[in-house]
């Protein structure tokens, strides 16, 4: 393999919406690459379905106080409140930018841009559902991920694709660059860059039924995780009410928001019972834990009686054609049925990582509890906790994040660049990466310890013992597995001795963060003796303010995870039972 | 049930060119194409390449032939096709490995048709307004999630890659009928070009592959009735 080095201010790795926006802000202040292991369109982004959240009050009267009060309870009160102000207040610009760049949001009689109900999100704290995302069909993701790209493409950024970034370089606490592997030809690309920023999307491959793509295996978190970096939170994971049943493809939370029902076994609106005012439009924590409940009830539907029914028949094929046009494709093509007709099995799927590298409310990234900030190194995006999701995210606010964000790492950067100067990175920076590639492609294929095997494994251990309902019992049994499989990816070995195109390589390191990221989660959520957002604990099934109103720093330490608290930011919004 | 799958392989590194190999496999008649691919890669031969990432039809990263037609292997279920299924790479552009092909070719097209919004009016501290009926004057196009489908089952691109092709025609479709967008003009000079749309021969092999059900063809009309008006 050749090893290639290039000299950059910045690089910012990952070119999703966060990414991209990153690009966007700080491409004209620098000399900037943006790295990815896909095409910048082929990033997650673009599967992201039903808005973005922003008190434009276009429809009826609303305030960016009301979307932070819904965003701090939907948190369960773990949201660091300052951060979620900075979010609520700099959606409306943020979304009214991205019209200005063309992004082709629905529109209403008025030519105003549309904007619907979605889960979580009122008028008046609490008092009825809000209309509050502002949407293009239900492809809004898409169309994010299309007007950045674009954007991007008319100021000439730089771009290396399917470059995949497995190493970062940092010399006595500052950041150097970081080492990538070029997909295409197998050589080793040394990028000097003082500024990076992680935007690398989340990790959902670590549980079996996810609506996440193949390539989310949590990157940036783990190669920062592996130099010694803590990762937030990482107890607190978000299932998906509403992915199609076995499949996990997400069916967005915007049926429900258009009038969408959940139903059991009878037919029964069973969310009248879990959230009386708000009934379907609940948060997703409750509503996937009403549905896992009904299930373990034998209210599910089936011959197995493990399914749930999401109910849009009554909603009226011009509803359906205009609003919520792909997801209904996506049954049509998956399940074989006719939404408009009948109603759809689905079951909650893993969907997204409140957790992640910590960050302050500039994208920096911080290196302990205690707020430490590692010089030129940022993270925005779902890879990144701010936190302003804290326990459980309501939905649009991720879309929301990545544009909020990721402007601000890229401007973040440009403030490091223009106050540093630049300096060289040795020769050997690609040392480690190598050693790593030359051992796998030396030792001996051995099909009993194959990166397929292991990664199937620990899907499934985790869906079995990590996913929305844990025990003590069951996160115990998951470290023992964990280590267990830990142990035997140290023998791990790949058959394709090739350079061009060695996905299996690439496979194989993958499978490395995967197991950083389950151990963080299963450490954190075993330490946390209480129910709050997304972690239900059945042993401990009462939120404890006194004891755990406080984020996780899950560190490495040697194979197994040390943990640190840090209290939680509180603001306007006093801690209270959470009741919708 | 029993699925015999035919690939077409190549690997630069050990071979002359591309040949046929043979995989036998248990299925679910509810399984993906994609599902199957994995099946040989993950349990026989680790080497196999392509490319994949959402797994439902959104990022565009795993279009393929499969039994003569282009189509996205994770849309396309196991009990929809015949068997043998027969898999080959998309057609026109240079094959890397097995199922990847060298996108560049593809993406400079694109590149060429200006795809971005060019406005530089002032604009207000608030959206610009469009009526719906504006809206909708481009809905079909915005879906395109460059996958390159169309393009390479046009007989067209296939005899001559300096085609811009029916994907960049998509894409300057979706701003040149944008009420919001300044540039059609210039758009369009490069689509009256001799390697712009009026290459397309109405083959119509790009509607039927589109994966997202765009009206391509009716797109490339619209976009050659458009040239029309400029001087």
């Amino acid at each position: 393999m050749k090893i290639i080095k290039h000299s950059f201010d910045g690089v910012i790795v990952g070119a999703g919406g966060a990414g991209l926006r990153a690009a966007i802000e700080a491409a004209p202040h620098m000399k900037l690459a943006v790295i990815t292991k896909l095409y910048p369109t082929r990033s997650h982004t673009g599967a992201a379905q039903g808005g973005m959240s922003a008190a434009l009050a276009n429809v009826e009267e609303d305030n960016w106080n009301w979307h932070a009060f819904d965003t701090v309870k939907g948190s369960d009160y773990l949201a660091d409140q300052p951060a979620v102000d900075i979010l609520c207040k700099e959606a409306i610009d943020s979304v009214v930018e991205l019209e200005h760049w063309g992004l082709p949001f629905s529109r209403l009689e008025s030519g105003k841009i549309a904007q619907r109900r979605f889960g979580g999100h009122t008028v008046r704290e609490g008092e009825a559902p809000a209309f509050r995302a502002c949407y293009a069909a239900d492809r809004t993701g898409h169309m994010i991920l299309q007007t950045l790209y674009q954007k991007c493409v008319s100021m000439g950024v730089t771009f290396f694709d399917e470059f995949q970034v497995l190493d970062i370089k940092i010399d006595d606490g500052v950041c150097k660059g970081v080492v990538a592997f070029e997909i295409a030809t197998g050589d080793i690309h040394i990028f000097e860059a003082r500024a990076v920023t992680f935007a690398t999307g989340g990790f959902g491959k670590i549980y079996k039924v996810s609506s996440n793509a193949h390539s989310l295996t949590g990157d940036g978190p783990g190669i920062l995780y592996q130099k010694g970096i803590p990762l937030e939170d990482m107890e607190f994971y978000q299932f998906h009410p509403t992915g199609i049943y076995r499949l996990g493809i997400l069916l967005s939370e915007a049926a429900r928001g258009e009038g969408g029902i959940l139903r059991n076994k009878d037919g029964e609106r069973f969310m009248e019972r879990y959230a009386p005012s708000i009934k379907d439009l609940a948060p997703r924590d409750m509503v996937s834990r009403a549905i896992a409940t009904e299930i373990s009830e034998g209210n599910g539907a089936g011959p197995n009686n493990d399914f749930v029914y999401l109910d849009l028949t009554h909603l009226g094929a011009e509803t359906i054609r205009q609003k919520l046009p792909d997801i209904t494709d996506f049954v049509r093509t998956y399940v074989k049925i006719e939404p408009i007709d009948e109603p759809i099995p689905v079951q909650p799927t893993a969907h997204y990582a409140m957790g992640g590298i910590p960050t302050d409310v500039d994208a920096r990234v911080l290196s302990d509890a205690q707020g430490t900030v590692l010089p030129g190194v940022y993270s925005a995006g779902e890879s990144a906790c701010v936190s302003v999701h804290g326990a459980n995210r309501l939905g649009t606010n991720s879309l929301l994040d990545i544009v909020v964000f990721g402007k601000r790492a890229g401007k973040s950067m440009v403030d490091y660049v223009s106050s540093t100067k630049r300096f060289t990175l040795s020769e050997n920076a690609a040392e480690d990466l190598k050693g790593k590639v030359d051992n796998f492609i030396n030792k001996e294929h051995d099909p009993n310890f194959s990166v397929p095997k292991i990664r199937e494994e620990l899907q499934d251990s985790m869906e079995e013992n990590a996913k929305i309902f844990r025990t003590e019992e069951s996160l115990t049994k998951q470290t023992e597995i964990l280590s267990d499989l830990r142990y035997r990816y140290q023998n791990v070995t790949i058959s394709d001795k090739g350079k061009i195109f060695n996905t299996e390589l690439l496979e194989a390191i993958e499978l490395e963060y995967l197991l950083d990221m389950s151990d963080t989660t299963v450490a954190s959520a075993l330490e946390r003796k209480e129910s709050r957002g997304a972690h239900s604990r059945v042993d401990h099934l009462e939120r404890d303010d006194s004891n755990w109103l406080k984020h996780s720093f899950a560190f490495k330490n040697g194979d197994s995870v040390k943990l640190d608290y840090k209290d939680v930011e509180l603001g306007n919004y006093e801690p209270k039972e959470r009741k919708y | 049930m029993d699925v015999n799958l035919k690939i077409l392989r190549f690997n630069p590194e050990t071979d002359r060119k591309g040949h046929w190999e043979e995989y036998n496999l248990e299925a679910d008649p509810d399984e993906r194409i994609l599902d199957l691919l994995h099946k040989v890669k993950w349990f026989d031969d680790g080497s196999l390449a392509f490319r994949r990432s959402c797994a439902h039809g959104v990022c565009g990263s795993d279009a393929m032939v499969v039994n003569g037609e282009n189509m996205l292997a994770c849309q396309v279920l196991v009990k929809e096709v015949s068997n043998p299924i027969k898999i080959e790479p998309i057609r026109g552009l240079p094959v890397v490995k097995d199922l990847v092909v060298d996108m560049e070719t593809f993406f400079e097209s694109y590149k060429k048709v200006m795809p971005f919004l060019v406005n530089d009016d002032e604009v207000g501290e608030r959206e610009r307004l469009q009526s719906p009926e504006d809206r909708d004057k481009f809905e079909d196009t915005t879906k395109c999630i460059l996958c390159a489908a169309c393009t390479t089952s046009c007989p067209v691109f296939w005899t001559a890659d300096t085609y811009v092709g029916p994907a960049a025609i998509v894409n300057a479709h979706r701003f040149v009928f944008d009420s919001r967008d300044n540039a059609s003009k210039q758009r369009l000079e490069v689509l009256k070009d001799v390697n712009g749309a009026f290459r397309c021969r109405t083959a119509f092999n790009c509607t039927t592959a589109c994966p997202r059900g765009i009206q391509v063809t009716k797109a490339i009309e619209d976009v050659k009735r458009e040239t029309l008006t400029i001087n």
